[in-house]
Parts: C-alpha cells; structure tokens; sequence
C-alpha cells in the first residue's frame, strides 16, 4: 500500500498543476495598471480632428475605453456586443482608434454602426503604450476619479459584459 | 501518415528561411544602436511570446524599440527605460523576472525540488542499506559452495 501511495500523491500533484496550466491563457498578461489612474493623453477626434479627446473630460463619470482598428479581426468580433452595450445605456464606451487610417476607420463605422460618442486617434500607437495595450481589442473601466479598475484582454463577450462589466460600473457608479 | 501531411511537412520546412527575415536595423547612432539592443534582448516581445523585443517583427515591437530608441535619446538609464515598460506591461517583459513575492516559486521552485529530490535519494539508500544483513555461513553451506566451485555445478 505505501509503496503506491507515493508515486500516486506525486502524479495527483504533477496532474493538479498541469490542469491549473492548461487553464491559464498565456496570452492574458494581468496589467499592472488596475488600481492606477488611467494614463493622460490628448488625442485627436476622428470624426472632428480639430477637437481633442482627453481622460480628463470624462471625471466624474465611469466610463469604458476601447482600443479597436479596422484592421482588427477581433474588434469585428466584439463589435455587437459593444453596440448592445451602447444601446443599453449602462455606460459610455469610449472608442480609441489604435494605429488604424483615418477613412478606413470611418467607414468600418459607417459601415457595421458606431457605438462610440467620441473616439480618440492614436495612429502611432503611443497612447496604446502607455495603456499596455499589446494586441487590439483591449478595454478598460475607468471610475469616476480617473482609475482603472478592470482591463479586458481581446473581445468582450456577452457573458463578460453581463457578470463582470456591468456590475462593475454598478458599483463605481454607487460610490 | 498519408502524402499530403509528408508534402505540408516538406513545404514547411523549406519554406521556413522565406519568412524569417531579419529584424531591421534599430537605430542609426551605433552607440545608441548597441544599447538598445543590449536592452531589447533582455525584454519580451507581448505579442510573439517567446520572442525577444530585439527579434521580433511585431508592429508593437517596433513601436517599443522605437519608445525605447527614444528614450536613450533623451539619456535615460537603462533602470528608468524598464521601469517604464514595467510599469506598462508588468514584470512579462523582463526575461529576468525580479525577486519578489509573487516569483518566489519560480526562483526557489528548482533548488526546493532538487533538495526534496537528493532527500528521497538519501532515504531510499539508506534504507536499501540497513535491509543488507550479514548472515553467517554453515561448515556445511561452506562446503557445499566448495564443491559447487569446483565441480561446476554439478548435481551431486
């Protein structure tokens, strides 16, 4: 008996930690930016590029960023659940039109709908640096004093809007 | 294995040297060009996981050597350059990852394993040890192994 039960507790171990690997997505790398106040930037709007769009017109509102490009397969993915989202009035998501052209960009919108009241343009990425955002579509929660408390990594799905997103904002919207 | 998997395999591999090309060269100063590639070789490119910054033709590797070209432009060390991407895309851009409570196990795992390990060794043999006894040998056994030797084995 006690010469299997060895080897047998050594397996049982070296399977637990495999499965808890197979689990863990490489590709989601935990930000060190939850709990910081959101970078500062001030972009040009994409539809009025004289405008600025900055962090710092949106305090005292909870509101969601989101890095997309037209280019980007993934944001073509999440893009219903970011109009249902939109038209559900939780909260405001703000688009940030990651390293993408100008009119591709506006017709992608025209094209399958805008579910942004304003969207920002960082067409050399920095913006998107300075976030860590490492592959389009990335979203953050941000509260009411300018801190991120959540990053999505790749597409929101319903699933993540309903049980994480929107009582996350319930929440910051409460304090 | 049917011929079109042989086939895709062959294809693969000969047409591995087409794609992987060269990283560009990273910057024109070729001081500025040897630090940056002193330091890019020791951070993670995020997008192609297992590639250096340095050998990485992502779009984000570019932009990050051409933050980090910046950054040595403007004479930052090179303590300042990776705290800036650290404090961006956590300790997953060092290839070296830091000392601290949340690397414990990656830094103490290999040396706890290697003690656990030489440990069980050290008990098994010593047990193994204590199972060999001395048993005495009979005139009569003596005799035997005698005749044994000398005779070959043969039954008497």
């Amino acid at each position: 008996m006690n010469r299997f039960l060895l080897p047998l507790s050594i397996f049982i171990v070296v399977v637990v930690f495999l499965g808890i690997g197979l689990k863990l997505n490489p590709r989601e790398i935990p930000s060190p930016l939850v709990g910081k106040a959101a970078p500062d930037f001030s972009q040009p709007q994409l539809f009025e590029p004289a405008k600025v769009f900055s962090p710092a017109d949106m305090k005292g509102k909870v509101w969601l960023l989101n890095f997309w490009a037209s280019w980007c397969s993934g944001c073509k993915t999440e893009h219903p659940v970011l109009m249902d989202l939109a038209k559900s009035g939780e909260v405001p998501i703000y688009g940030m039109d990651y390293k993408d052209q100008r009119d591709e960009a506006m017709t992608w919108l025209s094209r399958w709908g805008n579910p942004y009241p304003v969207v920002g343009v960082d067409d050399a990425g920095r913006v998107g640096i300075n976030y860590g955002v490492y592959g389009v579509p990335e979203t953050y929660v941000i509260d009411k004093q300018g801190v991120i408390q959540y990053k999505q990594i790749g597409p929101l799905d319903p699933e993540t809007v309903e049980k994480k997103i929107i009582p996350l904002v319930k929440q910051l919207e409460a304090q | 294995m049917n011929i079109q998997w042989i086939a895709l395999i062959v294809v693969l591999f000969l047409s591995g040297p087409v794609w992987a090309g060269e990283a560009r060269p990273l910057a024109d100063d070729p001081a500025s060009e040897a630090r940056l590639k002193h330091l890019a070789v020791e951070l993670r490119c995020l997008v192609c996981q297992n590639q250096t910054l340095a050998d990485s033709n992502a779009p984000l590797a570019e932009d990050l050597r051409r933050e980090v070209r910046e950054m040595i432009a403007k004479n930052m060390s090179d303590q300042e350059i990776i705290e800036f991407l650290t404090a961006r895309y956590g300790d997953f851009v060092l290839y070296r990852p830091p000392l601290k409570a949340t690397t414990t196990l990656l830094w103490v795992g290999p040396f706890l394993l290697v003690i656990v390990g030489a440990t069980a060794l050290i008990i098994t043999l010593r047990r193994r040890a204590g199972k060999v006894v001395d048993v005495p040998v009979t005139e009569d056994e003596h005799r035997r192994v005698e005749q044994l030797l000398t005779e070959g084995g043969k039954r008497p």
